[in-house]
């Protein structure tokens, strides 16, 4: 992971994302009236499921495509010129 | 009687946590309305958490699960899952960044600086402040529904004025119910400002997180009643009629445009709010993460909880089957002794506050902060002269959301829909503010004016929520009318800003100041 770059990073999020949103529409469920573990309606286990995925990209994306080096960038600014700010 | 007693207990603990809280206020207004930036990962995920799910997400999501079935979760939990966490990383962490190098403290602030636009805080405030009233009125209403449907039998004819007990069945009329609400979290958000408020909602979203699993455990083993917890929710769910389990009468480009709905989060003013003033951008990782699988956490059971209350294991006298919001108080407060009812009672309308005081308070810092102290000047008003306009303009919102939670009700869901439709029509605004350096001043403002004129247009055409099914349909395809009103909003705004005169050098060298300007 580490020696991914920033850029393939988020392009590795970007592409889970993308895949989330295509598997959020599942069309095979529609009239699925199944039930898993004999109580959770299929469909809805489906997009519970889909929000377990959903957090687990978003902690790869933590890992692989936070932009670290903004707060650094911004922290560093703020303490070069301590008089600046506060004009909105 | 014992359970409004504990719903009593649970409001006066809250207001001794807002009072307590006080006693770290500093006095200034910067400290009463911002923390002085203090807000940590834990509390920055609780109060965000805390304030998206609301009666929306409890009284709402239950209510709509008996109307619509299963269905609902993927509706709008689970895309809110994915589509929430993506704005809190490609919107919060730069407008964070922005926020503390330029000192922002409101989004009228930030696009009054990137459009270089003196005026657009008169015609975006009025319109943000528009929208965000349909929210406060869910919680108001809601939890006016609620107390009164818990507290049935606890007074004999006669305790109330005629007018107001009119249809209360013995319980706290749900006039009087809002109203009580309204003033509690009005006193701890003026006693404790955001410090208050923001412990506030960490408190309630703990105490509302705990108690939605145990009420779905108790409603689980008492509807199921088979011995054991697994037993009951099988024989609970058996239950079910098979076309409740399915989505054979909800369309698949109605599901599909539902994805746009969650867009909301880019532009709400209390979400936008906490990324401008955030301790850290790294205090965003934890929400980021946990907020798909909380939201999991609380829409589950409520959607269960909806779908068993169409079975005949319980019957449904016929004002709470023909009113949505009343479905879970009444599933409740029917399966639970007067101790529990109390105990989740308090749950919920934990639930329902730790929304309303954030809404509440970012409204009053944003009049202050972006209408009076902007166009008054600063210096004309002391520290103490901006709190108390801050309070004053909060008292009156709240004045006019209650009168209008006590005409006739729409349902919570239906309600929250536009209300977030409004605002996820103006994702376009923030994105392209962001990430797109050919945004104008003249593309900004066609993008609000577009974004008004269709939400205007379209709740009214929907009887302004009456009818909750009300779509836009092209060639035989219902579409949310979310999808409309957003894509007229970034045409719009592309448009009008592709034939405006481009932002001048130094705003691109302010906000993209890495690459080089087109």
């Amino acid at each position: 992971m580490s020696n991914l770059t920033l850029k393939q990073g988020r392009l590795i999020i970007a592409g889970l994302v993308i895949l989330l949103i295509i598997l959020h529409q599942d069309n095979w469920n529609w009239e699925n009236s199944n039930l898993v573990f004999g109580f959770i309606p299929v469909t809805l286990f489906y997009q519970m499921c889909i929000s377990i995925g959903a957090s687990a990209v978003w902690f790869l994306a933590t890992k692989i495509a936070w932009p670290d080096e903004l707060e650094e960038k911004v922290l560093a600014e703020i303490s070069d010129a301590p008089e600046k700010g506060g004009d909105a | 009687m014992i359970v409004l007693g504990i719903i009593a207990a649970y409001i006066c603990l809250l207001l001794f946590l807002g009072l307590f809280s006080s006693l770290l206020f500093k006095g200034t207004s910067q400290d009463y309305m911002l923390a002085s930036h203090s807000i940590g990962p834990f509390m920055l995920l609780m109060s965000l958490f805390g304030t998206t799910m609301t009666a929306f997400a409890l009284v709402g999501s239950t209510g709509e699960a008996y109307v619509e079935g299963a269905g609902v979760y993927g509706l709008l939990a689970s895309s809110s899952g994915i589509i929430h966490s993506l704005c809190f990383f490609i919107l919060g962490v730069k407008l964070w960044s922005l926020g503390k190098k330029y000192g922002y403290t409101t989004q009228i602030q930030y696009f009054r600086d990137r459009l270089n636009s003196d005026k657009i805080g008169v015609i975006l405030f009025p319109i943000l402040v528009g929208m965000v009233i349909p929210y406060l009125l869910i919680g108001v209403m809601a939890s006016g529904t609620f107390i009164n449907a818990v507290t049935r039998g606890t007074f004999e004819a006669g305790t109330f004025p005629g007018f107001l007990e009119e249809g209360m069945n013995g319980g706290v009329p749900k006039s009087v119910a809002s109203f009580a609400i309204c003033v509690v979290v009005l006193i701890y958000v003026f006693f404790g400002g955001m410090r208050g408020t923001a412990w506030a909602n960490t408190f309630q979203t703990c105490v509302f997180m705990v108690l939605g699993i145990v009420t779905f455990y108790v409603i689980a083993m008492k509807l199921g009643d088979q011995g054991s917890l697994m037993a009951s929710l099988k024989h609970a769910s058996n239950a079910i009629d098979a076309e409740k389990l399915t989505r054979s009468h909800m369309s698949k480009t109605q599901f599909a445009t539902y994805f746009f709905v969650p867009l909301s989060v880019g532009m709400f003013p209390h979400l936008f709010q906490h990324w401008l003033t955030a301790k850290s951008a790294s205090s965003f990782k934890l929400p980021v993460v946990a907020h798909p699988f909380f939201i999991m956490l609380v829409w589950s059971p409520c959607i269960l909880i909806g779908l068993w209350a169409t079975t005949d294991l319980i019957k449904l006298p016929p004002p709470v089957a023909g009113n949505p919001n009343a479905i879970l108080p009444f599933m409740v407060n029917k399966l639970n002794g007067d101790v529990m009812t109390g105990l989740l009672s308090a749950g919920v309308l934990a639930a329902i506050m730790s929304s309303l005081d954030s809404q509440f308070l970012c409204l009053g810092t944003m009049f202050t902060e972006d209408i009076v102290v902007h166009y008054g000047g600063k210096g004309r008003y002391s520290e103490k002269q901006v709190i108390l306009i801050a309070r004053s303009f909060i008292i009156a919102i709240v004045l006019v959301v209650y009168v209008f939670s006590l005409f006739e009700p729409r349902r919570v869901f239906t309600l929250g829909i536009w209300c977030f439709s409004g605002f996820a029509s103006l994702f376009p605004l923030v994105f392209a503010s962001l990430y797109w350096k050919k945004l104008t001043k003249p593309g900004a403002y066609a993008a609000v004016i577009t974004c008004a004129a269709s939400w205007i247009y379209f709740f009214r055409e929907s009887k302004f929520g009456l009818d909750d099914k009300f779509m836009v349909t092209y060639g035989g395809y219902e579409t949310m009318p979310v999808m409309t009103m957003f894509f007229l909003t970034a045409i719009a705004m592309i448009l009008v800003s592709l034939v405006t005169k481009p932002p001048s050098e130094e705003t691109l060298q302010k906000f993209f100041p890495d690459k080089p300007t087109a």
